[in-house]
């Protein structure tokens, strides 16, 4: 592969180029080899279908895998699916993956979970590949840094049947975090703080590269909270470079490459990071010293502040557009401009989602409410992201610091990030979820979201108000500084 | 895909910034494992509205949306184009589109102009001094025409290309055929495999 090029290079060209099947000529896009593609019930049956009537195979199945995520119920996973339409959509996956071969990884199974999370728990997500995903939250995978985006259900079955995609190159974005993380202040904080500062557009077009110290200090679960939510501001991909923080979460994994291989891997992942003098076509910087706890107040998730700050007043809103948003926003959210975030009370905690849904998330929430008891009349809710992690979590004992805490402990899946199964807000219910969008009706029709970390979902689960840990009469146990 | 050019039909305005494809079509709606049929879940949650758009009488049978900026941003669910298309919508026209969206919309024959935000205002100021007035758009001049108004849409040269001749992605994909083998003969073996190597 040509690694040597004279032109310093992005880490996005550099994989881009190493997956040119075709180079377009005269306006067309490149032909872009897909390394891994990782299938879920939601967004397959329809691309079935058309390979069915195409009479076309899946060309190849060992770059394939599939897993049951959105649909899952988290409760009683032994009995037939309540939901008649999720049932169906749940078979019509385990008939297509008997028909055409592939892999799956059924509820109940071991390796189970949110697609997100269990490419990267197996190993299969590693540097410098190109994955792919019916799913927006495809953008999680670049925390290793693979070139990983979302598609569309017509991309789901050109890949299937091709194992590639016509595309035309990214635009460049860097964003540097320089500093160090305030205790309390994590890997969400900065990319809400992210995508306030650039809005939901501000990346349209774009794969964001996140640079700078605050971001090589975070582990691979921080990476990919921050990457998961690269689409939030409008981009396909975000990427962190891979150093050794990578390769070691990845040495000894399932999939994660052996012996020789392994060697080869870790010789061409170190040539992979951005060169001295490339130049990219945007940059934005952020100040992590500076950073706060951060939490939305309205209906997209640029709209967003400090969680020490106010309700934004819609008047003091320039752009027309804008002011008429948040204006919708606060009435759906049912919000008065100045009020003061931390007065606002919630009905319900939601811990999980392929944002914040991994073992170090539910370390660092368990640690804070360990010994705590919830608010009264509220209702919390954690689903770790895969079986395996559940598993894990019950080794160190988490199921019974949540349990003890007055919270539910359930089986793996997308749950109530977006309530396509029962976990759902009832209308007019407010929520303070790890999740990733805060969009109008996404937790259940007229529920109304706060995205925040998992250390301020666990202070408001106790309080039963939005809260940072520092509103805490005792911040007892203290490991959830960087990394979450 | 159908081979489009020009089209012509009611366009709505759709008066509201960053309309994410959960409103355009809600999750609860994505369980079907049809390609059609999705008429019903478009825009689910305001369709009970009656000051809603869709639900004014001057906007029966729709071709033309006209929405204002980042449209179609969030999920990457195609669910969100065939809701607009089985709805009955051809085109639609805003000042930012989110990228997935966007790219879905190509494959399945709606077509997305980009107007500056601008000319989308004048749009609607058209459409409000007489509703339910026809738009005309025409894919190879990249012009829309609504009374004395004619404005400019961008769109890439590829996707207007495979509109206009209705071409099937995966079956231009497949004259790469040896160059795909090719490629894939010269992969390296740490790449990532699902299945053992047989």
């Amino acid at each position: 592969m040509d690694t040597a090029s004279a032109r310093p290079r992005t880490l996005a060209e550099k994989v881009w180029d190493d997956h040119l099947v075709v180079k377009g000529e005269n306006g067309n896009p490149d032909l872009i080899y897909i390394d891994l593609h990782l299938v879920h019930e939601v967004t397959s049956p329809q691309a079935f279908d058309g390979l069915r009537a195409e009479g076309r195979p899946l060309r190849r199945l060992d770059l394939t895998i599939a897993t049951e995520d959105h649909n899952t119920p988290t409760l009683a996973i032994d009995q037939p699916i309540a939901d008649l339409t999720s049932r169906t959509q749940i078979q019509t996956l385990r008939n297509n993956a008997k028909e055409f071969g592939v892999r799956l990884h059924s509820l109940g199974d071991l390796e189970q979970g949110i697609v997100h999370v269990v490419g990267p728990q197996l190993g299969l997500t590693m540097p410098g590949i190109t994955v792919v995903c019916g799913d927006s939250h495809t953008s999680t995978h670049g925390a290793f840094g693979a070139m990983a985006f979302g598609i569309g259900t017509s991309e789901v079955e050109h890949v299937m049947a091709t194992q590639t995609l016509p595309l035309k190159p990214f635009k460049t974005m860097a964003i540097t975090v320089e500093g160090t993380l305030k205790p309390g202040v994590t890997a969400k904080d900065i990319i809400l703080a992210v995508i306030a500062k650039i809005g939901t557009g501000g990346g349209q077009g774009y794969v964001l590269e996140y640079r700078g110290s605050a971001i090589r200090s975070l582990s691979m679960e921080g990476r990919m909270t921050i990457c998961n939510m690269s689409i939030e501001a409008g981009a396909r991909a975000g990427m962190v470079a891979p150093d050794q923080i990578t390769f070691d979460y990845l040495e000894g994994r399932p999939h994660a490459p052996a012996g020789q291989d392994w060697d080869d891997a870790i010789a061409y992942w170190k040539t992979l990071p951005t060169d001295e003098g490339a130049v990219f076509d945007a940059e934005v910087f952020l100040d992590a010293d500076e950073l706060e706890p951060f939490v939305t107040w309205g209906t997209n998730p640029g709209q967003g502040v400090s969680l020490s700050d106010v309700v934004p007043d819609p008047a003091a809103i320039l752009d027309p557009n804008e002011r008429s948003a948040a204006e919708r926003a606060l009435e759906y959210m049912d919000l008065k401009a100045g009020t003061p975030l931390k007065e606002i009370p919630v009905d319900a905690v939601f811990m999980g989602s392929c944002t914040n849904s991994r073992i170090e998330d539910l370390r660092t929430f368990a640690e804070i409410i360990k010994g705590q008891k919830k608010a009264e009349g509220v209702r919390v809710m954690v689903v770790p992201g895969s079986a395996r992690v559940r598993i894990e979590a019950e080794a160190e004992g988490i199921d019974k610091i949540v349990e003890e805490f007055g919270a539910e402990w359930r089986f793996a899946g997308c749950s109530m990030c977006l309530g396509m199964n029962p976990d759902q807000l009832a209308p007019g219910e407010r929520c303070a979820s790890t999740s990733n969008r805060n969009f109008e009706g996404r937790q259940g029709k007229g529920g109304r979201t706060h995205l925040v970390s998992p250390v301020v979902a666990a202070a408001t689960a106790i309080r039963g108000r939005l809260s940072s840990v520092s509103d805490l009469k005792q911040p007892a146990h203290a490991r959830y500084t960087v990394g979450v | 895909m159908e081979a489009i050019n020009i089209l012509q039909g009611v366009a709505v305005p759709l008066k509201r910034s960053n309309v994410d494809t959960d409103q355009i079509i809600p999750a609860v709606y994505l369980k079907r494992v049809t390609k059609t049929g999705f008429d019903d879940a478009l825009f689910a949650g305001w369709r009970n509205d009656p000051e809603f758009v869709l639900n004014q009488p001057a906007f029966q049978n729709p071709r033309i949306l006209v929405a204002g900026p980042d449209f179609g941003t969030g999920s990457s669910r195609e669910h969100a184009v065939w809701a607009l298309r089985d709805f009955g919508f051809q085109v639609v026209l805003s000042a930012r589109f989110g990228d997935i969206f966007r790219g879905n919309s190509g494959k399945q024959g709606l077509l997305t102009g980009l107007v500056e935000e601008a000319e989308i205002e004048r749009i609607w100021a058209a459409i409000d001094a007489q509703p339910g007035i026809e738009m005309t758009v025409d894919l190879t001049a990249k012009t829309a025409v609504i009374g004395d108004l004619t404005v400019s849409f961008e769109i890439d040269d590829y996707t207007r290309w495979r509109l206009l001749e209705g071409l099937d992605d995966i079956g231009l994909t497949l004259r790469d055929e040896a160059a795909i083998t090719e490629f894939e003969s010269r992969r390296e073996s740490w790449r990532p495999r699902t299945l053992p190597v047989k």
